[in-house]
């Protein structure tokens, strides 16, 4: 039986487009999701139960808005939903002690989560929760094996490698060879009746401060060319103007 | 001015060119760095003492740094380095390194960093659609960008003394899978070459690849082409649920450029795209762009390359 938890965030679709306006920026018209990468850890995480028996238990941290990727992985299957209420930026310092410290109350024996958030692309989380835990880590697993030990196969060496995982273990996910499954409507009708455990904290003091968010400067136009024959060129130009062949 | 530690980038046994650029970053945030090499063969690091700007460089030797785990890595590398600010590469696996050097010490890490002026840093989020800047006070552990700090040049001579490291492993590598491609990973090529729905079929790919070996680039797809066909691997992907690249020449074919894609490699130094649509809004970021289809530009595309190779 395997005390299991895996971690979920709520980011903007990744279809949408970023806007900024006053130095920050503006998510009230963006459609916000589970961040991608968590789809795969909340499958494997979920692979892992059905290997071993024990319960999943889904964490997030933020505002009451973020229950809605709580209700997502409450559809696809997780047995526990909880809320670390925290909706102010955190350095990840400050965010990875608010986190270890609730997995340590739950008594986890593994953590799963995506390899990197699709806002931040940080993908600190999760070494960092390990390290304060004193556990393993692997991360950017693209899949994995439940006996004793978690086997897992990630990037090593400019390749791929399957690695045995001795648990208490964090281990990340990117999407790899791991299907997820789809909530069936059994799922989505608890989903709707599940309560959040919502925990309230005081997050330590963050030493990083946000100061500004701007868009990526633009490039000047480029020049463009009609047909297949003008390739010639183009490679000729790679090679004179931008040095690049 | 606070104390820097760059930990070098290894690869392939030696000392990896980007460390040179760590090295610039460091003296940008603090004194002149420490440089530790995390080796098994303390010959290595000799080559990191000849970069300039540096005040020491540490062998950190084991047998533990033959394969990386982030555990036994971290609690080494902790070990010798003195407190202040720690600059790592922003590859997957130094990232992996500097969240757990950081969550070590209690001090904050801060990912991708493209932009560093006085305190403050600034990284790309949404995978590049905006940044962000933020204020740091204090130590902190900061991963850096590759080809974006211009490399400290040669001709320095820093003591290199070399530290005996102990650590324990808490992963065991089983075995080595063989990789189905001996081409380059996008991730770690300066040259890509990708293909989106445009390509029509996978099989259609062979022309890409054909390229790629003329010019020793990797090949990528848009996440299109990898929902679409089995045969093109995630590990292709090029985007914002893929890898984000910024290599020197990005050729896009077949390409429509849906902000997802954009999002993973807008930040290439050159970006050329083939798409017979000229409407599409790949092209608004090209700095050449062939309006032609991929069947009438690749042959062409591939005899100019493959005559300037030889």
């Amino acid at each position: 039986m395997a005390n299991i938890v895996v971690l979920v965030k709520q980011v903007p679709d990744t279809n949408a487009r970023i806007v900024i306006s006053d130095n920050r920026v503006d998510l009230s018209s963006v459609k916000m999701v589970m961040s991608p990468y968590d789809e795969f850890a909340v499958e494997t995480a979920l692979q892992h139960r059905e290997a071993s028996g024990g319960e999943v238990t889904a964490i997030t941290v933020g505002g009451a808005m973020a229950d809605k990727v709580l209700k997502d992985a409450k559809a696809i299957g997780v047995d526990h939903i909880v809320r670390i209420d925290c909706d102010s930026f955190v350095d990840s310092n400050s965010l990875q002690s608010i986190i270890s410290n609730a997995i340590s109350e739950i008594g986890a024996d593994v953590v799963y989560c995506g390899k990197a958030a699709a806002d931040t692309g940080a993908g600190s989380t999760g070494p960092g929760i390990a390290e304060r835990l004193g556990w393993a880590s692997v991360s950017n697993i693209i899949s994995a094996t439940f006996a004793d030990n978690v086997s897992v196969v990630a990037p090593a060496q400019g390749g791929n490698a399957r690695i045995s995982v001795t648990l208490p273990a964090v281990i990340s996910c990117d999407k790899g060879n791991i299907k997820v499954r789809k909530p069936n409507v059994r799922g989505i009708m608890q989903a709707k009746k599940a309560q959040v455990d919502v925990k309230s904290v005081s997050a330590p003091a963050s030493s990083i401060n946000v100061i500004s968010h701007s868009l990526p400067p633009s490039k000047p136009a480029g020049k463009t060319y009609e047909g297949g024959e003008s390739a010639a060129e183009v490679a000729q130009l790679l090679r004179d103007e931008a040095n690049v062949i | 001015m606070s104390q820097t530690i760059v930990i070098a980038e290894i690869a392939k046994g030696a000392i990896h060119p980007t460390t040179a650029e760590l090295v610039t970053a460091a003296n940008t945030l603090g004194n002149a760095p420490i440089v530790i090499v995390p080796c098994e063969d303390a010959t290595i690091a000799d080559s990191a003492s000849a970069i300039q700007g540096i005040s020491k460089v540490i062998a950190l030797k084991s047998e533990l740094f033959a394969t990386y785990d982030a555990l036994g890595w971290a609690t080494a590398i902790d070990a010798v380095a003195p407190s202040g600010i720690i600059v790592t590469s922003a590859n997957p696996q130094s990232k992996d390194l500097a969240a757990r050097l950081a969550a070590r010490r209690n001090i904050p890490v801060v990912q991708d960093v493209v932009a560093i002026d006085g305190g403050n840093l600034t990284s790309p989020i949404y995978s590049g659609k905006a940044m962000q800047t933020v204020s740091t006070s204090g130590d902190a552990v900061i991963s850096v960008r590759a080809n974006i700090f211009t490399a400290s040049a040669q001709g320095g001579s820093a003591d290199v003394s070399v530290v005996d490291a102990t650590g324990d492993m808490a992963t065991a590598v089983e075995e080595f899978l063989a990789r189905v491609s001996t081409r380059l990973d996008v991730a770690e090529a300066n040259i890509i070459i990708s293909g989106g729905r445009g390509m029509g079929s996978p099989d259609n790919f062979s022309h890409l690849e054909k390229i790629a070996d003329t010019i020793g680039a990797a090949v990528g797809a848009s996440r299109a082409a990898v929902d679409t066909w089995d045969e093109i691997s995630h590990s292709m992907q090029v985007g914002q649920t893929g890898k984000t690249v910024n290599p020197n020449l990005y050729i896009a074919v077949g390409i429509s450029g849906a902000i997802q894609h954009l999002a993973g490699m807008r930040s290439s130094k050159y970006i050329v795209a083939i798409n017979k649509d000229a409407d599409a809004p790949i092209f608004q970021h090209a700095d050449y762009g062939i309006v032609a289809t991929w069947e009438e530009a690749l042959p062409v595309l591939q005899a100019a390359l493959s005559a300037m190779m030889n």
